[in-house]
């Protein structure tokens, strides 16, 4: 059975961004007491290492042009209305604003082109083969089968 | 407690949505080539889109047709619908009719072309939509190809 969350409005989504500079308040915080913000990837290999990492933390990701909210490219805005008419949380990733993230996520998959739908830390393709998986229903068959196994592996682990 | 704030994912949540109906339906593409594939099976078809071909669309074409010897091929220049300079060929979609392609899942055959196209992508193709079928999936589809989807500006915000 698919996970899934109330609907919730978009807009109110929480953003979770690079910052270099403390948020209000906490200038005058130890470092050690300062919330620790990932940067984006200096370097290719940095890329690369951080994208392996995301697709294995995040069941659904979707690195995408734009954002769910205001998609920036055709093909982008049909992939996120395959995976909300499918009816799953994801998390994404706008390449436009992060170029070593674009360039990484294409060496990575040995994928050409963007938008790029992993499930369960493995590449499914693309904004065609998102549709077709969904009109035919394997995609439905895919997304149940990885909350499955990221269900028993969470009954599983100590 | 502070832990490591993760880093420029956006969450989207589930939500109620329209099903995908219209835009991701099939069409026809008016394509004689199509019409005709039934009578020469073993004749490569080309169709050229309305415009001329330009030097990379021509390239694309040479190299699908040398390496999958299809049944039925167009490629078409969909840049004039996209947010580039008049003239690009930057967005290109493929339809190709191969037996190559029996035997291999959806992912192989993308690969497939792209592995064929790989030149063309790193040189600037941002956009490469593909329909890789087989014979008799083209016929069981009667020929009929998604429509792309629309523009949305690109990174020109």
């Amino acid at each position: 059975m698919l996970r899934l969350s109330p609907a919730s409005n978009l807009a109110a989504a929480a953003r979770r961004s690079f910052a270099s500079s403390p948020p209000p308040g906490n200038e005058d915080s130890h470092d050690d007491f300062k919330p620790q913000r990932s940067s984006p990837p200096a370097d290719l290999d940095g890329a690369i290492k951080m994208i392996a990492e995301q697709v294995k933390k995040h069941q659904i990701m979707l690195y995408m042009k734009g954002t769910p909210a205001r998609p920036q490219c055709g093909f982008s805005a049909q992939a996120v209305r395959i995976l909300h008419a499918s009816g799953v949380d994801f998390d994404s990733v706008n390449v436009l604003d992060y170029p070593m993230i674009r360039e990484g996520v294409k060496k990575y998959s040995e994928w050409p082109t963007v938008p790029q739908l992993f499930v369960g830390g493995e590449f499914v393709g693309g904004c065609d083969i998102m549709t077709s998986l969904f009109q035919s229903g394997e995609l439905a068959q895919i997304l149940e089968e990885s909350a499955k196994k990221q269900q028993k592996e969470g009954e599983s682990a100590p | 407690m502070l832990g490591r704030v993760p880093s420029f994912l956006v969450r989207s949540c589930a939500r109620a949505e329209a099903p995908i109906t219209s835009s991701a339906l099939p069409v026809r593409l008016q394509s004689p080539s199509s019409r005709t594939m039934s009578n020469s099976a073993t004749c490569a078809k080309r169709d050229h889109s309305a415009q001329l071909g330009g030097p990379i669309q021509s390239c694309i074409e040479r190299k699908l047709q040398a390496a999958l010897v299809p049944a039925h091929l167009q490629v078409i220049n969909e840049s004039h619908s996209h947010n580039v300079p008049k003239g690009s060929e930057t967005h290109f979609k493929v339809v190709a009719v191969s037996s190559m392609f029996e035997g291999k899942a959806l992912l192989a055959r993308h690969r497939l072309i792209n592995g064929l196209l790989s030149e063309e992508l790193e040189a600037g193709i941002h956009a490469l939509s593909i329909v890789a079928k087989t014979a008799s999936e083209w016929e069981k589809a009667e020929g009929a190809v998604p429509p792309s989807p629309a523009c949305r500006g690109g990174s020109q915000k």
